[in-house]
């Protein structure tokens, strides 16, 4: 039995919240603007309990199970976090209030952006930006405003490898560039010949992505990076895949110019379903006027007696606000958190056990699975679903049996470079015996591929609902509850 | 594979049928396997549009992709197949018929010597396929 | 900390994949430039950071210790104890994007819900699953103006009333195309003036009219003539909204909105120094294929049971990419979560009850401020729960707040901030959190301090 949706289970009458009555006069409501029906539902406080504890159990999540999602990074989330965030001192504070009321809260940014600058390599952090995505724009933009400010107008491309994901290209795009590909090599490195004949006056930058979306380190790294700037380019990085390098080096150090963070992926703070996640900016001295503003800053140096006061500043050139207040402060304070408790040798850990982990799969997985790049991986690597002997079975149908086995599937049809690709990141926080199990059930599959291919065409079988028709969603587009006209009456 | 003997074909998988001077343009049946169930129909232009040849004349959209639909030959838009984004399945059911999108009046002839035939289209799906 | 593993297995691990050491996997990464030593603090046990974070937390005044009267785009609400202990579940915060339905409909039923619950507290017939907060959903509905008139109208007309970060987010994001012209009020305009002066600015060229409901100011307008003259020129009209407010007032969508966006953090979400947020966004039926964002829809499974998937995925990014019209990834699903639990338990009677009662605590706020000598409040025009107060010469803002907070009150927004011929007002925001009480105190030390 399918799940009511709220206004199903609603009843006419039923409160789940009850206010007091206004200890003040009450004022004449404005005339002509006050709304005659408010369509919501009216449930009990149980009801409301009973009904999103019971939608919640068909949710698989990484308190529940393994995530080998490549990208994302799917780590534990500590709990920790979720204790700290709710500290009265952390939730319950005004962004407009006066900068001495919440010194606790500007230190901790200020002493997150020097954090993130020292694991990164790079000058100056902006921690404004609320995603991933919106980082990528705020670095694409940075970029921009850097030609523009030394009055190179003639810059209007950007280079983008093949294996990029789609927000890199559309930041591109949002930013008013065009976008020119840039294809990866038959080692999985970006094509340094095809990168070299692409690179004149009119290339703005190179968006890279390093380890790249295949988890594979460049190679070449800084002779990507020395073309680019020989070309008079900057090179972006997506820290998307940032979970490799903690401690193990710092784009800063080879050269990239700017790069965006995922605390949601990371630094654990957690997906919550699709967001909220955050973006944090870094960048060299030279794009540090450009940021998006406000960051914070020390105003009042600190003496003997006293600490430094902190406040906000806007930096002088900089490309403007790209959200309302500072960022997604609640999860600015767990990636502190986090990178609190771990101290430089834990975050080293982090990425030394996170490629450790892949590299061990890869190696479980590669005599069952086509290997397309078989070298050695960084935090991921990606598997080729199909075989020859079953040209019926692909991705889709090996990511939909592997529920079965109760994991979640690995991304699937990303990166676009490789034919039915299975991306694979297991991340740190995994053991030996999930990563064993989980071989084990695709070792299964690879099987069941070829003598039973209808489990896998067929797949899931044990979910709380069965192959969903997409088709149908998008063609009949039904977007939001039946609501039942009469239980409103006026 | 179907791939109707009487029409010419793009190398981005339109199809064209040449009647005097109008040209009607649909997507092939192999572009419609590519794309799978089609989700949305956008139509790019409007008739009276004077649109050359490989521009963009319409959006589709599958419930994973999305692909535009280019003017194999040059023209000026005589009809637009209106009622098609009402039922987009005949683009996957019908390519060749019903799921036809629009009709040009050719206005560079000389165009549809560059198109394929039957035979020729049909290799080159061959040669995409491994 | 949160690894696992045991030396014994680390060797056997290392042996399986055929090296000797952990440094030999990193053999790609120049040697120069491997294995810094990072400059941060120690690591700490749970318990030590527990103890260090609660320092950090304790540097900070909160709205627990004030009466807060400080609004300006983040309100004081109350939270019922039931949102955060559901939001609280692993099943819902630990879980990724839905993109494998089968084993998501938790996520995917709460987004679709919520999207309902917006579209209809709106009047509006579609409801994205949210994007990042209300600034970014001003900035994407002037994205999707830009888009939806092929990018042949190059002028956005928006209110000097909009809330300033929205104004200066939405700029951000069109910086990126070129020639747009973006009209901020008349050019002389007083911001205190009726927004109607607006309709000078619309012309044929115009692709999108920002207007916000209640406006920064608290004001409240019908603005069906304005939404009128857009539609007359054929420009989009999108009207920014308090939710909190909508329970009280006539919803957008009755008066001629084409796009219903705004800040969704009165709706169960704390107020957390600035975000986690939640950019609430709405729009006519016609528009849904413009919209970006995520969208959950409706659909069977194999054996015909109900379920949800995100749907129309062929407008988003990871497809489109260059083609895409916006990069948003992300929404912000977690939050979007709180805010139909919050309304789930508040419903129709117990939104109504927070609205009237923001109203009238508001109202007797105004009407006892405006009765000290010196002081005058913005009342000619109905307002909701903000309203500007003019200060006699003989203060400061700053110094008023500064007097506010000694007796532990955190005081009103200073609109000179961002109004320059607004120096000497404050915006003051009244909820159903603040106590007649609190109010007859705020308004004590308003008299002491104008005579001081």
């Amino acid at each position: 039995m399918p799940e009511p949706t709220v206004y199903e289970l609603s009843s006419h009458g039923r409160t789940g919240v009850n206010y007091p009555e206004p200890d003040v006069e009450r004022s004449a409501l404005p005339e002509g603007l006050v709304r005659k029906n408010l369509p919501l539902p009216e449930l009990s406080e149980l009801d409301v309990v009973r009904h999103f504890t019971n939608i919640s159990k068909l949710n698989y999540s990484i308190d529940g199970g393994f995530y080998p999602l490549g990208s994302c990074t799917m780590k534990y989330n500590p709990k920790i976090n979720e204790e700290i965030a709710r500290m009265p001192g952390f939730a319950f504070t005004h962004p407009l209030q006066p900068a001495e009321t919440v010194q606790g809260n500007l230190f901790m940014m200020f002493q997150l952006q020097q954090w993130l600058t020292e694991i990164s390599g790079f000058t100056a952090i902006s921690l404004q930006p609320s995603a991933g995505a919106q980082g990528e724009l705020v670095g694409v933009m940075t970029i921009r405003a850097y030609h523009r400010d030394r009055q190179d107008y003639k810059r209007t491309k950007i280079l983008i490898p093949d294996s990029a994901h789609g927000t890199n290209p559309a930041s591109s795009a949002m930013s008013g560039y065009e976008v020119v590909n840039v294809p990866t090599d038959s080692k999985g490195n970006v094509d340094l010949i095809a990168l070299q004949s692409v690179c004149d006056d009119q290339v703005a930058g190179l968006m890279l992505t390093n380890p790249n979306t295949l988890g594979l380190f460049d190679q070449n790294i800084l002779d990507v990076v020395r073309i680019v700037h020989q070309a008079g380019g900057l090179v972006y990085g997506d820290g998307a895949n940032l979970n490799a390098l903690l401690g193990i080096t710092r784009p800063g150090d080879l050269g990239f110019d700017v790069m965006h963070f995922n605390l949601h992926k990371t630094f654990s703070t957690p997906h919550g379903g699709g967001g909220p996640g955050s973006g944090p900016v870094g960048v060299a001295p030279h794009l540090a006027d450009f940021l998006p503003g406000p960051i914070v800053v020390v105003t009042e140096e600190e003496t003997d007696e006293i600490p430094p006061l902190y406040g906000f500043y806007m930096p002088p050139k900089s490309i403007g606000r790209v959200k309302a207040f500072f960022g997604q402060f609640g999860m600015l304070v767990r990636a502190f958190t986090y990178i609190y408790m771990h101290g430089a040798d834990g975050l080293l850990n982090v990425s030394e056990y996170a490629v450790l982990n892949a590299n061990y799969l890869l190696a479980r997985l590669r005599d069952t699975y086509k290997v397309p790049y078989d070298r050695i991986c960084m935090h991921e690597f990606v598997l080729e679903g199909h075989w020859d002997k079953s040209p019926q079975v692909r991705a889709l149908d090996i990511a939909k049996r592997l529920m079965d086995y109760k994991f979640h599937p690995p991304t699937n049809y990303f990166p676009l470079v490789v034919h039915e690709a299975l991306m694979i990141e297991p991340t740190e926080t995994e053991s030996k015996q999930t990563l064993d199990a989980f071989a084990e059930a695709m070792v299964k599959i690879a099987a069941e591929a070829q003598t039973t291919p209808e489990l896998l065409k067929e797949a899931p079988h044990d979910t709380p609902v069965k192959r969903l028709d997409e088709v149908r969603a998008a063609r009949e587009l039904v977007l939001c509850c039946w609501v039942p006209d009469q239980e409103f009456p006026e | 594979m179907n791939i109707p003997t009487n029409l010419r074909y793009s190398e981005s998988d339109e199809w064209v049928l040449v009647d005097g001077n109008i040209a009607t343009i649909g997507i092939t049946d192999y572009a419609q396997s590519q794309l799978s169930d089609i989700v949305y129909v956008e139509f790019k232009v409007e008739a009276g549009d004077e649109i050359k040849k490989d521009s963009i004349i319409v959006t589709l959209d599958s419930a994973k992709a999305t692909a535009d639909v280019n003017l194999p030959v040059s023209g000026k838009v005589s009809e637009v197949h209106t009622d098609l984004p009402e039922m987009m399945e005949r683009v996957n059911s019908d390519p060749y018929g019903d799921g036809w999108m629009l009709k040009v009046q050719l206005t560079n002839p000389g165009e549809l010597a560059r198109l394929m035939d039957a035979v020729a289209y049909d290799a080159y799906c061959q040669k995409r396929s491994h | 900390m949160f690894i696992p593993h045991t030396d014994l297995e680390r060797e056997e691990m290392l042996k399986v994949i055929g090296v000797k050491k952990l440094e030999d996997l990193f053999k790609d990464v120049p040697e120069a430039y491997r294995f810094p030593k990072l400059d941060l603090s120690p690591a700490l046990t749970e318990m030590e950071v527990y103890s260090e974070m609660q320092d950090i937390s304790k540097a900070n005044e909160t709205t627990r210790d004030l009466a807060c009267f400080l609004g300006a785009g983040a309100y004081n609400h109350y939270i019922p104890a039931a949102v955060d202990s559901l939001l609280r579940r692993g099943e819902f915060y630990t879980a990724y994007t839905p993109y494998q339905p089968e084993i998501s409909q938790g996520t995917l039923q709460a987004i679709f819900e919520y999207q309902s619950l917006i579209a209809m507290l709106t009047g509006m017939e579609v409801c994205n699953a949210s994007h990042y907060d209300g600034a970014t959903a001003v900035a994407e509905a002037g994205v999707l103006a830009y888009h939806h008139f092929r990018e042949k109208r190059m002028r956005f007309v928006l209110s000097l009333a909009v809330h300033p970060h929205y104004r200066e987010t939405l700029c951000t994001y069109l910086c990126g195309y070129p020639e747009l012209d973006i009209k901020i009020g008349a050019a002389d305009q007083n911001p205190l003036a009726d927004p109607f002066s607006l309709s000078t600015l619309i012309d044929n060229n115009t692709a999108l009219v920002v207007v916000q409901y209640p406006d920064f100011f608290g004001r409240i307008y019908d603005y069906s003539s304005l939404a009128k003259t857009a539609h007359e020129v054929g420009a989009l009209f999108a009207v920014v909204i308090n939710p909190i407010a909508l329970g009280l007032l006539k919803a957008p969508g009755d008066f001629g909105a084409d796009i219903v966006v705004g800040e969704g953090q009165p709706l169960g979400i704390p107020l957390s120094f600035g975000g986690p947020y939640l950019g609430l966004f709405a729009v006519r039926k016609e528009l849904v294929r413009k919209l970006s964002g995520r969208l959950v829809g409706e659909t069977l499974d194999s054996q015909g049971r109900r379920g949800y998937v995100l749907t129309l995925t062929a407008r988003e990014q990871h497809i489109r990419r260059e083609k895409a019209t916006s990069n948003i990834c992300t929404n912000q699903a977690l939050m979007a979560l709180a805010s139909t639990i919050y309304l789930s338990l508040v419903g129709k009677h117990g939104l109504k009850q927070v609205a009237e009662l923001c109203y009238h605590k508001a109202h007797y706020a105004a009407q006892i401020i405006h009765a000290i000598p010196g002081f005058s409040v913005y009342c000619d025009t109905p307002f909701f729960h903000e309203f500007a107060v003019r200060f006699p010469d003989t203060v400061t803002i700053e110094e008023v707040n500064q007097h506010l907070l000694d007796h532990d009150i955190l005081g009103g927004y200073d609109l000179g901030n961002d109004y320059p011929s607004l120096k000497n007002h404050m915006l003051i925001a009244v909820t159903e959190m603040n106590s007649r009480e609190q109010i007859d105190l705020l308004a004590e030390v308003f008299k002491e301090v104008s005579h001081a």
